[in-house]
C-alpha cells in the first residue's frame, strides 16, 4: 500500500483523518500490541496467547458440544434484530469486498470467472462470515490461520497490526497452489480480535509446465512455487524482499502483482468494516457475535440435516483415471504409470443429525499431481455442502464443527507427505465427492423433498492450459476457465442445467470469447453445445460445451489436456447414466491457414466424433484419443484444439423420459438423433434437413409416436431377455476374480493398492466375493514396484506441533462410537493396519526420493 | 413459509405437475415441517397394494411393513426384493454394459468409459423390467449396499410418530 494514501481512506474514521501518519488506527493499534507483548502478555484475549486461547476454545467445544462453550445463543435469543443486523453488515461488506476488488485483477480468471473469495475469521481461525465467489477456500483459509497458531507464529515471525500473509501451501491449507491466499490480522485495544482472508486462483505458479495445474511433475518440486505461511510485509507495506521474490517465480508476474493487490484490497475493505461494526456496536458486541454466529452455524447444520435427511448409512464409490503410461516430457521415470482413483465413500447420518464421511479404503497417493490433503476434502466437501444442505447466508465453520471426516493416512486424500504433488488436486476430490451428493439425495427422497434431489456433479474438465511466447511477444502462460461452465447433474424434478457451472465455483461463467482473446492467443474457431455429454435419463443431465480454439502469433507455445477419458466420475441416479467421459482433439502443420485464405470450410467443432466431418474440413496431423490427459506438447500457429467441457449426470429410467422431450433434446443439441432411438427408445423422422434450431446441429425432426410405443414394448421384452438374476452373474463373477482373470493390470493394482491401505477394505472385498482370506491379485514386476517405491516412501507431515482437536481425521467419532465409522463390514481399528506390506502407520526408515 | 403445503401441492409434486416457478418457490423456502408425512400419504394413495408404506426407500422402490416388525424392499408394480436392512440390488436382474459395441449404444466413440477400465451395471425390476439403478464401477467390484436408513431413530427421535404397521394401516 501506498504511503501517500490518505489516512481515512484506511481507517474509516473521523478521528483519525488529521493525523500525519498513514494508517494512524493500525499504527495506534501496533503500539498498544508492542507494549503488550513488552509486558509479556499475549496478543489473545485477556493477555493469552493465541495458542492457549485457541487450546482454550477447543478444550471447552470439547467439554460442552458447543462451539466455543456457547450453550446459549444471548445476543440472537436477546436481541435477534441486532443480531441479523450485525451479521447482515458482516456478510453484506464481505461480497462488497469481493466484488469491488475483482475489478482491481486483469485475469479473466478473477475478473470473468470471479475465482475469488473473502472471509472473516475468529483470532483462532473459524470463518464467521464468507463472500460469495469459491468459498471452497474459507476452510482452507481457516487451515491456515491454524497453522500459524499452531506453529508458534506469533513468536516468530509475530503476529501484529499491519502484518501481511500468504499462503498457497496445501499441506498448511489449501487445495492446490495456484489458490493464492492473503491474511491480515484485525486487532481492536491491542487485542487479535480477528482475521480477514481472500483468495484467488492466479494464472501460473511457476510450475514446471506452463499454466496455473501443470499436470507433468511427479512430485511437490513440479507444482510450482510454494508459499508457506509466509509474512511479506507489516504495517501494511509489502517487503522489498518479497516484491523481488515472487514476481520472478511465475511466468505472469503482471498479473500475480495485480492479483496480490486484489487481495489486499479486499482484506482492508473487510478490516475497515469490521473497525465500523466494533464503532458501531462495541467490541463486546463483535466478540460475542463472533462466537454464536458460528455456534448458530453448527446448529443450523444439524436441524436441516434433521428436516430433511434421515439417519444412518449411505455409501457408494467412485473413480477416475489419470494415465500416465507412455506420456512424453514426464519429470521422472517412475511417474511414467497409470492411476486409478478408488474413492470409497461412506456417510453415516448421526441422530444428532451430525455427519462423519469416511474414506476408508481409498488408494495410495501417487507420482502425480492430483493427491490431496485434509484441507482439500474438507473445503471441498464443505463447498458442496453450502450449496445442497445449507443454501443460505449462513454458511460459515459451523458446518465444519458438524462434520467429522475419517481420510485415512497415507492415501491420495491425505497423503501427509510434503513430497506428494497436488496441482490439481481438484481431479480427484470432484471425482471422490460424486457419491456425496447421491448420498443426500437419497436421503432427500426419502423425507419427500424431491425438489433437491441432484444425481450429482463431479468432473469439471477439461483444463486447456499452456503457454510459451504469446502474440505481444511477451512469456506468458494460460488456463481457460471455460471450465467453470459445466453441463450440471440432473434434478429429479428438472433436467440439469446444460453449460452453467462448476460446483466449485457457484458463481462460476464461460466467460467471454472476446475476453479470452484477448489474453490466450488462441482465437475461437467455435463455440457450441456438445451432445451426448449428459448422461441419459429421465432427466438428462445437463449438457456439456466445446470450444474449438486454433493458435495464432506463438512460438515455443505449449498446450496440454487435463480430464477424465477412460473413466467416468459423475455417476447416474435412479437409473439415470453417468455423464460422458473425456477425449483429446487436436490438430497440428494444418492447412487452415490457406483456408482462411481461400475461404474454404474448416471445423468449427467437433459434435459428433463418429460423423468424421473434423477431418474432413482440415489437412495435417489429426490426433483423436479417448484419454483425457496428455502432458505438455508443441503447438504452433494455426495448429488447433477441442476444448470439451463435460456434461452432468442423469436421473431415472431414460425409457421414462416423455418421447417429446428427446425431440426437443435433438433439437437442442443435447443428444444426436441415433441415439433417440438407442438410448430413449424413441422413434424419429427427419422431414427438413435444412432447418436450424438451438443449435449447431442442422434439421428437423418429428416424433413418430405409435413405433415409439411399439420400440419401448419391445425394449422391456429385451430388458428381461439380455439381463440375468445378480445371483447368477454373481457366480461368473466371483470365479472371475477368484481365477484372477481378464482384468487388468491398472484395475488390480488399484484394488492391491487399497487392499494394503485398509484392512477393512480387504475383509470387504474378500467377504463379498467368497475369496479366501490370503486374497492377493498378482501383479507384474512394475507394478509392484511401483505400489512397494510409495508404501516404502513414508511420511513426512507438515504440521509439527498440532493443537489437540486439529488432526479431526484421526479418532473422528465419539467414544460410543468405533474410531473409523461403520466402514464396510469388518471390525474397525485403523491401527490394525500395521503390519509389513501395510506401512502408512510406520513410516519406512528408507530414504525418501527427495528429488524431481 | 409454509408449515404446510395444501394437500394438492404435494400431489402435483410427487405427480411431476408442478411448474418451475413454483418448484423454485419450494427450493428457496424454509422447509415444511410435514412433507414427509405427506409425500408417504399421497404415495400410499397411489400404489396398487395395500402393505404400509415405511419410507420412500428410492426412485420406484419402499419400505414397507409386512407385520410389526418385518419391513420389506418392494418396488411400485408389487414385486418384493429383500428385508429391509438387506441390498435390493441382490434380488434385481442385472445387465453389464462391458464392451464398445454396449457403450456405443448410450454414448458416441470417445466419449464412454473404456470397458477394462469401467463397467455399467444396469438393475432392473424382475416384476416390471424398470432400470432402478446403474452403477459405474472398475470391474471387479462388489456391489455397494448403498443406503441403509436407521428407521427406528427415525420415527421415534426425529418425527416422533409410531412406525406403520398392518395393523394402524387397516384401522
Amino acid at each position: 500500500m501506498s504511503s501517500e494514501q490518505h489516512p481515512s481512506d484506511a481507517s474509516g474514521e473521523k478521528e483519525y483523518e488529521q493525523s500525519e501518519e498513514s494508517f494512524p488506527r493500525m499504527q495506534e493499534e501496533k503500539r498498544k500490541v508492542q507494549t503488550k507483548l513488552e509486558n509479556g502478555e499475549g496478543i489473545g484475549w485477556e493477555g493469552q496467547s493465541l495458542r492457549e486461547q485457541f487450546e482454550d476454545l477447543e478444550e471447552k467445544t470439547e467439554k460442552t458440544g458447543h462451539y466455543a462453550g456457547f450453550e446459549k445463543l444471548s445476543l440472537k435469543d436477546e436481541n435477534p434484530i441486532e443480531y441479523e443486523q450485525m451479521f447482515a453488515q458482516l456478510r453484506g461488506e464481505l461480497v462488497n469486498a469481493r466484488e469491488t476488488s475483482k475489478e482491481v485483477a486483469a485475469t479473466p480468471i478473477v475478473e470473468q470467472e470471479g475465482e475469488l473469495c473473502y472471509g472473516l475469521f475468529t483470532p483462532e481461525g473459524d470463518s464467521i462470515a464468507i463472500s460469495t465467489g469459491i468459498i471452497v477456500h474459507i476452510h482452507t483459509m481457516s487451515e491456515a490461520i491454524k497453522y500459524m497458531i499452531n506453529h508458534d507464529y506469533e513468536e516468530s515471525p509475530g503476529i501484529e497490526p499491519g502484518d501481511i500473509f500468504v499462503n498457497n501451501d496445501t499441506h498448511v491449507g489449501n487445495v492446490h497452489p495456484c489458490d493464492i491466499a492473503t491474511l491480515i490480522p484485525i486487532f481492536h485495544e491491542g487485542e487479535l480480535i480477528a482475521w480477514a482472508g481472500g483468495v484467488n486462483h492466479v494464472i501460473d505458479t511457476g510450475a514446471v509446465g506452463p499454466g496455473s495445474m501443470n499436470v507433468s511433475q511427479a512430485s511437490r518440486f513440479g507444482d510450482g512455487a510454494y508459499y508457506t505461511a509466509r509474512k511479506i510485509g507489516e504495517e501494511l507495506e509489502i517487503y522489498n524482499s518479497w516484491k523481488n521474490d515472487f514476481p520472478d517465480k511465475t511466468r505472469t508476474p503482471d498479473f500475480l502483482k495485480l492479483d496480490e493487490r486484489t487481495r489486499m484490497t479486499g482484506c482492508l475493505m473487510i478490516r475497515n468494516a469490521v473497525n465500523d461494526l466494533i464503532d458501531d456496536y462495541g467490541i463486546e458486541k463483535f466478540k460475542q457475535l463472533s462466537r454464536e454466529a458460528i455456534e448458530d452455524g453448527r446448529r443450523g447444520f444439524r436441524s436441516r440435516i434433521q428436516k430433511t435427511m434421515l439417519p444412518g448409512t449411505y455409501r457408494g464409490a467412485s473413480f477416475v483415471d489419470a494415465l500416465y503410461e507412455g506420456q512424453k516430457n514426464l519429470s521422472r521415470a517412475y511417474a511414467s504409470e497409470n492411476h486409478l482413483m478408488h474413492a470409497p465413500s461412506e456417510l453415516h447420518v448421526r441422530e444428532d443429525g451430525s455427519f462423519q464421511v469416511s474414506f476408508e479404503g481409498a488408494n495410495k497417493w501417487g507420482w502425480h499431481p492430483y493427491n490431496c490433503t485434509p484441507a482439500a476434502i474438507q473445503g471441498g466437501i464443505w463447498v458442496m455442502l453450502t450449496q445442497t444442505v445449507i443454501p443460505n447466508k449462513l454458511v460459515n465453520d459451523g458446518a465444519y464443527y458438524s462434520c467429522d471426516f475419517h481420510l485415512p493416512e497415507g492415501s491420495w486424500a491425505n497423503t501427509q507427505n510434503t513430497e506428494t504433488a497436488h496441482a490439481y488436486a481438484w481431479h480427484f476430490l470432484v471425482s471422490a465427492w460424486a457419491p456425496l451428493w447421491q448420498h443426500l439425495s437419497r436421503g432427500y427422497f426419502s423425507r419427500g423433498f424431491r425438489e433437491e434431489i441432484n444425481s450429482g456433479n463431479a468432473n469439471t474438465s477439461n483444463w486447456l492450459q499452456g503457454g510459451g511466447i504469446d502474440q505481444f511477444d511477451k512469456l506468458h502462460a494460460v488456463n481457460s476457465f471455460e471450465a467453470a461452465c459445466e453441463g450440471t447433474g440432473a434434478r429429479y424434478v428438472d433436467d440439469g442445467e446444460p453449460h452453467a457451472a462448476a460446483i466449485w465455483n457457484p458463481e462460476g461463467d464461460m466467460g467471454d470469447a472476446e475476453v479470452w482473446e484477448m489474453t490466450e492467443p488462441l482465437p475461437f474457431l467455435g463455440r457450441n453445445v456438445k451432445p451426448n455429454t449428459g448422461g441419459a435419463g429421465r432427466r438428462t443431465g445437463g449438457a456439456g460445451f466445446e470450444s474449438m480454439r486454433t493458435i495464432k502469433d506463438v512460438s515455443r507455445w505449449l498446450l496440454y489436456e487435463m480430464g477424465n477419458g477412460y473413466m467416468s466420475s459423475d455417476s447416474g441416479l435412479f437409473g439415470g447414466y453417468p455423464a460422458a467421459s473425456g477425449y483429446i482433439l487436436n490438430a497440428q502443420d494444418t492447412d487452415l491457414k490457406e483456408r482462411f485464405e481461400n475461404g474454404e470450410d474448416y471445423p468449427q467443432s467437433d459434435l459428433d466424433p463418429e460423423s468424421g466431418d473434423f477431418e474432413s474440413k482440415i489437412e495435417g496431423e489429426v490426433t483423436r484419443r479417448p484419454e483425457g490427459i496428455s502432458t505438455p506438447k508443441e503447438f504452433d500457429d494455426y495448429d488447433m484444439y477441442l476444448n470439451y467441457l463435460r456434461g452432468g449426470s442423469g436421473l431415472g429410467d431414460p425409457l421414462e423420459r416423455e418421447p417429446e422431450k428427446v425431440v426437443e433434446d435433438i433439437h437442442d443439441g443435447y443428444v444426436l438423433p441415433r441415439h433417440a432411438k438407442d438410448a430413449y427408445a424413441v422413434v424419429v423422422n427427419k422431414v427438413d434437413d435444412e432447418a436450424k434450431h438451438n443449435s449447431a446441429v442442422q434439421g428437423e425432426w418429428e416424433l413418430d409416436e405409435e413405433a415409439t410405443e411399439e420400440l419401448r414394448e419391445e425394449r422391456m421384452e429385451e430388458r428381461e431377455e439380455r439381463a440375468q438374476p445378480v445371483s447368477e452373474w454373481y457366480e461368473d463373477e466371483r470365479l472371475r476374480i477368484r481365477d484372477d482373470e481378464d482384468l487388468i493390470e491398472d484395475v488390480k493394482k488399484t484394488y492391491e493398492s487399497s487392499m494394503r491401505m485398509s484392512k477393512q477394505f480387504t475383509d470387504f472385498y474378500c467377504d463379498f466375493w467368497e475369496l479366501p482370506d490370503d486374497f492377493r491379485f498378482s501383479l507384474s514386476e512394475d507394478a509392484e514396484k511401483s505400489l512397494e517405491n510409495r508404501f516404502k516412501t513414508g511420511m513426512k507431515k507438515k504440521w509439527k506441533n498440532p493443537t489437540k482437536s486439529h488432526e479431526t481425521w484421526l479418532g473422528v467419532g465419539r467414544d460410543d462410537e468405533p474410531e473409523v465409522p461403520y466402514t464396510w463390514t469388518s471390525e474397525r481399528s485403523i491401527q490394525d493396519l500395521s503390519g509389513p506390506d501395510a506401512s502408512f502407520e510406520t513410516p519406512s526408515k528408507e530414504p525418501a526420493t527427495d528429488d524431481d | 413459509m409454509p408449515e404446510s403445503y395444501p394437500r394438492e401441492h404435494i400431489e402435483d409434486l410427487v405427480d411431476d405437475n408442478l411448474e418451475w416457478s413454483e418448484l423454485h418457490n419450494m427450493m428457496s423456502d424454509f422447509k415444511d415441517a410435514d412433507r414427509f408425512q405427506q409425500v408417504r400419504d399421497v404415495l400410499q394413495e397411489r400404489v396398487d397394494w395395500d402393505d404400509p408404506i415405511v419410507i420412500p426407500y428410492a426412485d420406484h422402490l419402499y419400505v414397507v411393513a409386512k407385520s410389526d416388525d418385518r419391513w420389506v424392499i418392494k418396488c411400485d408394480c408389487g414385486h418384493e426384493f429383500c428385508e429391509h436392512d438387506e441390498n435390493w440390488k441382490h434380488d434385481a436382474l442385472i445387465n453389464v454394459r462391458d464392451t464398445e459395441e454396449e457403450y456405443l449404444e448410450i454414448y458416441p466413440e470417445d466419449m464412454h468409459p473404456h470397458p477394462d477400465y469401467m463397467e455399467l451395471r444396469e438393475y432392473f425390476c424382475p416384476g416390471c423390467q424398470t432400470l432402478l439403478e446403474v452403477t459405474n464401477v472398475m470391474p471387479g467390484y462388489p456391489i455397494i449396499h448403498e443406503f441403509e436408513p436407521d428407521i427406528e431413530t427415525f420415527y421415534e427421535d426425529w418425527i416422533g410418530e409410531p412406525i406403520p404397521t398392518p395393523e394402524t394401516q387397516s384401522a
